[in-house]
């Protein structure tokens, strides 16, 4: 038998909940983990979803590289330029390819239009040269995963299209992809330690403590966030740098997730601690801090890390929100919202639909998010239904 | 019974206090005060205010006292329906915010309507026939919903409209009626306008609810208090009704004291996109404009509407659920 | 090959003839009843007994056809006498006029689980009334006075009160005479009790016992009586089906089952009951083993791993028919198996 044929919790009937006996036996040694991973990997969209996040995260490690030209390099000729096509085949022969633009003067609004010219095809390499950048902050590096040759990057290449400021979309949309999931990561991580803290407190000492802090839950949970993060956001000085918006609107962000996340601490605490096993290490003499950390996390680890990834989306939607409204990440910095603010308005989306196309990762993203954090949390409970 | 609703009553006043010290909290913080503000606004028209008019001024408006003091006086200002002026407009807040606030909330209040509309048939459907197709339509349309923020539904929308019937689908009036006093045919015309908005701004919320119905539902439904239903000769149809979907109902209505915050939350950024007239786009303008007062005052009366419907939610579950009703009594 | 056993001068008023009940989840086949067949006498208690997991309750569901999916019925009769004539229930649309006419008006079913039996958001009256009128034309007033009076006849006091409360109001004992009354309200000729005193306490469990009898006496009901507690089925039954894996493996007169078990099953069976004669300190016998997995049974006669009389060769290949082995008797094992 390789694989065990029932679920541990399909239940069909109480009068067939019976598990045959070798599978049961390869339960009974499993390790908490194992048999969490077990279940997650039954979960095909979980699974499928974990890739799906993990490539986007390697978007994040690898922006630079994946982008092919200076996403501040803005050029007003080359302003809202359509997508380009990349032909793959020349002659039934594999040499990929863009066609040059040539541009012309329209004679009645004297506006610039640019026309593919076939007849300048302009070859596309992989790891060609393009602008300078460093990995990891460190090695510096000029290579990008595709270019072209015998004209500069910015000048040729345009997958995605350009902005009003004639900046290309696909590189502009690696580094928001690196923007937009690092401040989610960040976000979580912060509304983590808030939540972990107060909803431990919370669960752990109960009494007056509990009680306050259960109506700060309330009272939050019962606001509308955004007017209260736009009003705090706007309120960030206008002379502050890039630098310190970011930081800023995160710690705003982060505001959002912890009250979630302390709940799912407390109510884990109050219900392990009238557990067994935590009884006998009282019993045993264990100290507080030993059964805290020892008995009592451990238990609910699993249950922690799912509602963190359940929190994430929520994260990146509020940073995209704010700097959708133009009261997040201000320019020159670039996030998923940054970029869709250039599609705020209705004449440029119908002049340029193209720069809807960042709304396409965010959606997939925090479904990925969304389907990967359900299954960690059916998996979460290994032991229970 | 009667701890029950004393507990949610004393809860709404907590969050009224707690929305009216964030909302001051927002008037106070960027950097100057009011008369600094209306200084800089009068002298870029080309008026002068001397130094003595200012201090004046900040006297009249209490700005030399401390921030509880001034809490105080501005609270005392709005229990009078005084909201200040609106620095950018020259006119008291009320005036400016006029019928927004109630379109606001006329527009949040569609769209949970429509949520409950939609998420119940279908939750109930998804979970009877689980598994079937019509389950998986409904699922995928709830995973979209979850997964797409209202502002890029509105602007996909917004697109589609545009390219496909070249019209503006933005808007609550049409133009004849933006203007024009209130009439039956001007309620008319906002009702024709409502759908679309409700549909974009409930769409999350029901994706949400359709997931909580079914999980409850699928839940209720093994129960025996259904099987003796069965065993007791009802027709499936009416049983389902009557029995696992009335209980599944409770958690569904409780829903509502954070689909308000949330609808509410989304209805100023969706607003912003299909430029409804409600208090959306003037918060972001204020709030862009530091014109404090109006910005304030915005978030101080959606919090406080909020904590309104929040609490109409509560007596409506306290009617649905015996259970509710009588605890405390044993 | 599986025939009538049981001889009476009255006719059964339920019979079931083979009757298979299978569950098709998505990983495999489940035969939770599979070939099970006995008769009901009018005004009899018929008990049956089993380890969780025999298919005891799934026969029950499958007479009154409310057997949830993924399950359904392939095979077998369950012929129920009505007017004169016979319905064989397993031809008959769940979802028929006719079947939910029978459900709770012929045939009424009380539950394992009392609280969780009754809706937690309506009052048992609400429950009882809707019965009522859903086999019974009448007015609520009406239908009103007939639950009280069956919350009455049951035994639960201030009636008219008690009506209007909510399932979680009442004490357990309560809430299973209410269950009870509800079972009972349409005036059914047969009774299905699913553990009725399973989830009670000693006392309460005697007095419900105590009322089924008397009700039994009184109304003259048939009772099918499903528990896997042998102290209750001594107590209330006239006849005894053993069921094991979906089969029946044995069924006769009480008597002759407590006192002249021919089945190596209900013979273990019986030694695992606690004696108050057995000496102190003694460990109590136990079955061999445990109920195998229901998608791998065991080949031949399902009992046959855990059999102390497992015959090599004969019990592992073929599946044993019931025999006849004495006055309503009948046993399904080779070891009696003449032919």
């Amino acid at each position: 038998m390789t694989e065990p044929t029932v679920r541990p919790g399909a239940v069909v009937d109480e009068e067939v909940a019976l598990l045959p006996s070798v599978a049961e036996e390869r339960i009974s040694v499993a390790t908490q983990w194992q048999l969490m991973w077990w279940r997650f990997k039954k979960h095909r969209l979980a699974m499928l979803s974990t890739v799906i996040v993990f490539l986007f995260y390697l978007v994040v490690v690898f922006a630079d590289f994946l982008a092919y030209s200076d996403p501040l390099a803005s050029e007003a000729q080359r302003s809202l330029l359509p997508p380009h096509r990349i032909h793959w085949f020349d002659e039934g022969r594999f040499a990929p390819h863009v066609y040059g633009l040539t541009g012309k003067r329209d004679p009645a609004t004297f506006k610039r239009v640019y026309t593919p010219d076939p007849e300048k095809k302009i070859p596309v390499r992989f790891f060609a040269r393009g602008f300078e950048y460093r990995v990891f902050g460190l090695i510096p590096m000029d290579r990008h995963l595709i270019g072209v040759e015998g004209a500069t990057a910015e000048e040729t290449l345009f997958l995605l299209g350009t902005d009003e400021q004639g900046r290309d979309l696909w590189s502009r949309l690696m580094y928001g992809t690196q923007t937009s999931l690092i401040i989610g990561l960040v976000g979580v991580s912060l509304s983590l330690i808030l939540g972990v803290f107060l909803g431990g407190i919370s669960g752990l000492y109960g009494g007056v403590l509990d009680t306050i802090i259960q109506r700060v839950i309330e009272i939050l949970r019962s606001i509308p966030t955004i007017p209260l993060w736009m009003g705090l956001a706007a309120a960030l000085p206008n002379d502050w740098t890039v630098i310190q918006i970011y930081f800023a609107i995160t710690i705003i962000i982060s505001l959002i997730g912890w009250t979630e996340l302390a709940r799912v601490v407390r109510g884990r605490f109050l219900s392990l601690r009238q557990e067994d096993f935590v009884m006998a290490a009282e019993l045993c003499g264990c100290g507080q801090m030993r059964i805290i950390f020892t008995h009592l996390v451990p238990s609910f680890l699993s249950h922690i890390i799912a509602a963190t990834t359940l929190a994430i989306p929520a994260m990146i939607i509020s940073e995209t929100s704010l700097s959708f409204l133009g009261l997040g990440l201000r320019p020159p910095a670039i996030s998923w919202g940054v970029l869709l603010q250039q599609a705020q308005n209705i004449q440029a989306l119908a002049i340029s639909p193209w720069l809807l196309i960042p709304s396409i990762p965010v959606t997939i993203v925090i479904l990925a998010f969304n389907f990967m954090g359900d299954g960690l949390r059916d998996a979460a409970d290994p032991y229970g239904q | 019974m009667l701890a029950y609703l004393v507990r949610r009553l004393i809860l709404a006043i907590l969050t009224t206090w707690a929305v009216s010290v964030l909302s001051f909290v927002v008037i106070q913080l960027p950097p100057g005060d009011y008369i600094t503000s209306y200084i800089a606004q009068m002298s870029s028209s080309g008026s002068f205010v001397s130094e003595q008019e200012a201090n004046a001024l900040r006297q009249q408006y209490g700005l030399d006292q401390p921030q509880y003091i001034q809490y105080i006086r501005w609270m005392k200002m709005v229990l009078q329906g005084n909201f200040g002026m609106a620095l950018e407009y020259g006119r008291p807040v009320a005036e400016v915010i006029g019928d927004r606030i109630y379109l606001t909330m006329v527009v949040s209040v569609a769209a949970i309507i429509f949520t409950w509309c939609a998420a119940l048939p279908i939750g109930v459907y998804s979970a009877v026939r689980q598994y079937s197709w019509g389950d998986y339509v409904a699922t995928f349309i709830g995973f979209i919903g979850l997964a797409v923020p209202s502002f890029m539904l509105a602007l996909i929308l917004m697109y589609f409209g545009f390219t496909l019937f070249n019209a503006n689908i933005g808007g609550l009036f049409s133009d004849e009626f933006a203007e024009a006093p209130w009439t039956l045919a001007k309620l008319w015309d906002l009702t024709k306008h409502l759908p679309l908005p409700a549909l974009i701004l409930g769409l999350a919320g029901t994706a949400q609810l359709i997931r909580i119905m079914r999980a409850n539902l699928l839940d209720e439904l093994g129960k025996p208090y259904v099987v003796t239903a069965r065993a007791r000769g009802l027709s499936e149809g009416r049983l389902i009704i009557k029995y696992p979907v009335r209980v599944a109902l409770n958690p569904f209505a409780s829903t509502i004291g954070y689909l308000l915050p949330y609808v509410v939350s989304g209805s100023i950024i969706v607003s912003l996109v299909l430029s409804l007239p409600t208090v959306g786009p003037l918060l972001l303008k204020s709030l862009v404009a530091q014109d404090m007062f109006l910005a304030g005052t915005i978030v101080l009366l959606l919090g406080v509407m909020t904590v309104i419907g929040t609490f109409i939610s509560d007596l409506l579950l306290m009617w649905i659920d015996p259970r509710i009703r009588f605890e405390g009594r044993q | 090959m599986i025939n009538t056993v049981t001889e009476s001068s009255a006719a059964p008023i339920l019979s079931v003839r083979d009757l298979k009940t299978y569950f098709f989840p998505d990983e495999g086949t489940v035969k939770a009843v599979d070939g099970a067949s006995f008769d009901l006498l009018p005004r009899t208690t018929l008990g049956i007994v089993g380890e969780s997991g025999c298919g005891k309750s799934v026969a029950a569901r499958s007479i009154l056809r409310i057997v949830e999916r993924p399950g359904r019925i392939v095979g077998g009769a369950i012929l129920l006498q009505q007017n004169g004539s016979q319905v064989d229930l397993a031809q008959l649309d769940p979802q028929s006029q006719e079947m939910r006419q029978i459900r709770g008006g012929d045939i009424g079913l009380v539950f394992q689980e009392p609280m969780t039996s009754f809706s937690p958001v309506h009052t048992v009256g609400n429950q009882i009334v809707e019965t009522i009128r859903l086999h019974h034309p009448v007015s609520t007033q009406e239908a009103r006075e007939r639950a009280i009076a069956a919350f009455r006849s049951v035994g639960i006091p201030k009636p008219e009160r008690r009506i209007d409360e909510f399932a979680f109001e009442l004490s357990g004992g309560l809430r299973q005479r209410a269950m009870i009354a509800m079972a009972l309200s349409c005036g059914p000729r047969i009774l299905i009790a699913d553990e009725p005193t399973t989830a009670l306490d000693v006392t309460t469990q005697a007095q419900i016992l105590d009322l089924l009898r008397s009700l039994q006496e009184r109304e003259g009901m048939t009772i099918i009586l499903i528990t896997h507690n042998l102290g209750v089925v001594a107590e209330m039954c006239e006849t005894v089906v053993v069921m094991y894996l979906g089969r029946v493996v044995e069924e006769g007169p009480a008597d002759a089952i407590f006192h002249n078990a021919k089945h190596p099953y209900t013979q273990a069976l019986l030694r695992s009951i606690p004696s108050i004669h057995s000496t102190a300190r003694a460990e109590l016998p136990t079955i061999a083993g445990s109920i195998p997995h229901p998608y791998n049974r065991p080949a031949g006669c399902p009992f046959h791993p855990r059999c102390p009389d497992f015959m090599p060769g004969t019990c592992d290949k073929a599946e044993p028919g019931l025999t006849v082995v004495g006055d309503g008797q009948a046993v399904s094992c080779f070891l009696y198996d003449r032919t």
